[in-house]
């Protein structure tokens, strides 16, 4: 199972992003193989619709969960759909190190 | 002669009926009117996102005693952070709440009032739940107060973070 975690950089001791559309970089984790690729956000300097089009790449990735800051109305309508688990952390200050410990 | 006489029948028999007509008509009006001031038009309900992450808000420093504090409704606060927070305009938003964008503003309206209300009288605010529904539901860990969804294909239900089962909806919480 593939997890994204919003980044603010791509390494595993960068910190969290705690916003969703307009993250500088996506961590993908694999639950299965333990092994981490960060995606770079394409669109996070979109003047409109970066929350949808964050939404569209991580339906893409085939990620199955979501681990961000908050969520805006579009993109979680999208992440509903393709029944994506969304998962608002109050981590501002942690690393993805730290989070990819929490959820293993 | 009798066929002025039947002219005149006619005219007085269309005359009252007429008058009769316009009887009911009026009656039927009145019943109407009647049954509006009775039964308040049907309120929609209002999609919201996510209540707000807090109870309430107290002023403080100021002079004089308790006040009376104010009620802003989930729906308006809402409004606020679509409007002001996300900056969508009027028409996203209230398409997103699931309202026509007259009644989008008004709750606006009343939420701006609400706030400017609390700052000038120094009144507290408080999060009440007034008429809105969260269009998918949200649970929070009670353990490390992370707030997730569950999508249908899930069927374990724990916290996807620290595995937890000390789990339960956001709607009841608040």
């Amino acid at each position: 199972m593939k997890t994204i975690i919003t980044s603010q950089g791509k390494e595993t001791h960068s910190l969290f992003d705690t916003r969703f559309g307009r993250a500088e970089w996506f961590c993908l984790y694999d639950e299965n193989t333990g092994e981490t690729r960060f995606v770079e956000n394409k669109n996070r300097d979109s003047n409109h619709g970066a929350g949808t089009r964050a939404a569209e790449q991580i339906v893409e990735l085939k990620a199955e969960k979501v681990i961000s800051g908050d969520f805006g109305p579009r993109a979680k309508e999208l992440l509903d759909q393709f029944n994506i688990q969304m998962v608002i952390l109050q981590g501002e200050g942690k690393s993805i190190s730290e989070i990819i410990q929490m959820i293993k | 002669m009798s066929h002025q006489h039947s002219a005149d029948i006619c005219k007085h028999v269309l005359n009252i009926s007429r008058i009769d007509f316009d009887f009911c008509f009026e009656n039927i009006l009145i019943i109407f009117v009647q049954v509006l001031q009775i039964m308040p038009r049907r309120k929609r309900r209002r999609r919201i996102v996510a209540p707000p992450g807090f109870k309430g808000y107290r002023p403080y420093g100021h002079m004089q005693g308790r006040m009376d504090h104010v009620e802003l409704l989930f729906e308006e606060y809402e409004a606020i952070k679509l409007a002001d927070y996300d900056g969508m305009n009027h028409q996203e938003a209230s398409a997103l709440m699931g309202v026509s964008r007259p009644t989008f503003a008004r709750i606006y309206e009343s939420a701006r009032r609400k706030i400017a209300r609390a700052l000038v009288e120094t009144r507290e605010i408080r999060s009440a739940s007034g008429n809105a529904w969260m269009d998918s539901s949200w649970f929070l860990c009670q353990d490390c107060h992370s707030r997730f969804t569950m999508p249908s294909t899930l069927l374990d239900k724990y916290c996807p973070l620290c595995k937890s089962e000390n789990i339960q909806t956001i709607n009841t919480s608040l």
